[in-house]
């Protein structure tokens, strides 16, 4: 199981990671937003994550972190 | 738990500035992690140029020079021959390098200087409002031509990658995109290759990376990918143009 960690405050809710998932696991929050008011990226289903840093190396704003 | 994904050490904690989704932030990201991979860190020179790349001297981790507009690969030179075991390298726009400083970019490039050259080609003035750039694909809408660029009134655009591979001087001329992941890995892989080719003194290599401004483009940033990956490689086709070594094989 591979850990992901958002810098949240970075975050500026572009939705590259969204599309660059292969599980689809990433979604822009609804309800949670930042200091700069952005939507931020966030994990619904950590479990299926394979942790291929696709999501990481598709970022603009290095927001992610990936464990594995 | 080993560390799948971690931010290179070669950036900075400063906040990018760029607009949301701006492609900026991959091609520094990218460009950092060569460098850390090169060993380059503590001996590394990059030169910022204007335009939104301005402040890239707060987000690389290494001595950064900012040039007049234009003179990136002019400052370059003048630190690589200075000091030339140092690392030394300039990222640029489109407005920087394909306009005002086309002068010094064509001219560092058939001397054939032992620099790399980032040239981030979004096809447009991102920093000024969105008017139209030597790079502006033909029909494309921009602030100064609202119609979309009509060759016969705004010229053609400039294929700078292309151009630069006719001269005798650079090692290495490439052009790669960042739409995808795939598109990403290879990407860095161009950017290693002109690092690589600068430490083996092979003489001038750029890289050129198709960007994306969803700001001024007017699209989102999945769109604005999208855009560049089906509008801007007809005009800018992706590829290696030039490679020294290959043609040495």
């Amino acid at each position: 199981m591979a850990k992901l960690s958002f810098n949240k405050p970075l975050c500026k809710g572009c939705g590259l990671c969204v599309t660059a998932c292969p599980k689809k696991l990433l979604s822009l929050s609804k309800t949670e937003s930042n200091a700069n008011g952005y939507f931020v990226a966030v994990i619904e289903n950590e479990e299926a994550c394979i942790g291929c840093a696709a999501c990481a190396t598709m970022c603009p704003d290095c927001v992610i972190e990936v464990e594995r | 738990m080993a560390k799948g994904f971690k931010k290179t050490k070669m950036l900075t904690d400063t906040p990018f500035h760029y607009c949301p989704g701006c492609t900026h932030g991959i091609a520094h990201r990218l460009t950092a992690e060569v460098l850390e991979e090169i060993g380059a860190e503590g001996n590394c020179v990059g030169v910022a140029p204007v335009g939104c790349a301005v402040f890239a001297y707060n987000y690389f981790n290494c001595d950064m020079q900012e040039a007049a507009h234009g003179r990136a690969p002019a400052v370059a030179t003048g630190i690589k021959r200075v000091h030339p075991d140092k690392i030394v390298f300039s990222y640029q726009g489109d407005g920087d390098l394909a306009s005002i400083g086309m002068a010094e970019t064509v001219h560092a490039a058939a001397r054939g200087e032992n620099i790399t050259v980032i040239f981030i080609n979004n096809s447009i003035y991102g920093m000024t409002g969105g008017q139209m750039a030597p790079t502006t694909l033909e029909g494309q809408k921009a602030t100064t031509c609202q119609a979309g660029r009509i060759p016969e009134l705004n010229g053609n655009p400039v294929n700078v990658a292309e151009m630069l591979a006719q001269l005798k001087g650079p090692s290495y001329i490439a052009r790669v995109g960042l739409f995808d992941l795939k598109h990403v890995m290879e990407a860095k892989r161009a950017i290693r290759k002109a690092f690589d080719m600068q430490i083996n003194k092979k003489g001038f290599a750029m890289v050129e990376i198709l960007s994306t401004c969803p700001t001024n483009w007017g699209l989102n940033p999945i769109d604005a990918l999208e855009w560049s990956k089906n509008e801007a490689t007809k005009t800018f086709p992706l590829g290696v143009f030039k490679d020294i070594t290959k043609e040495e094989e």
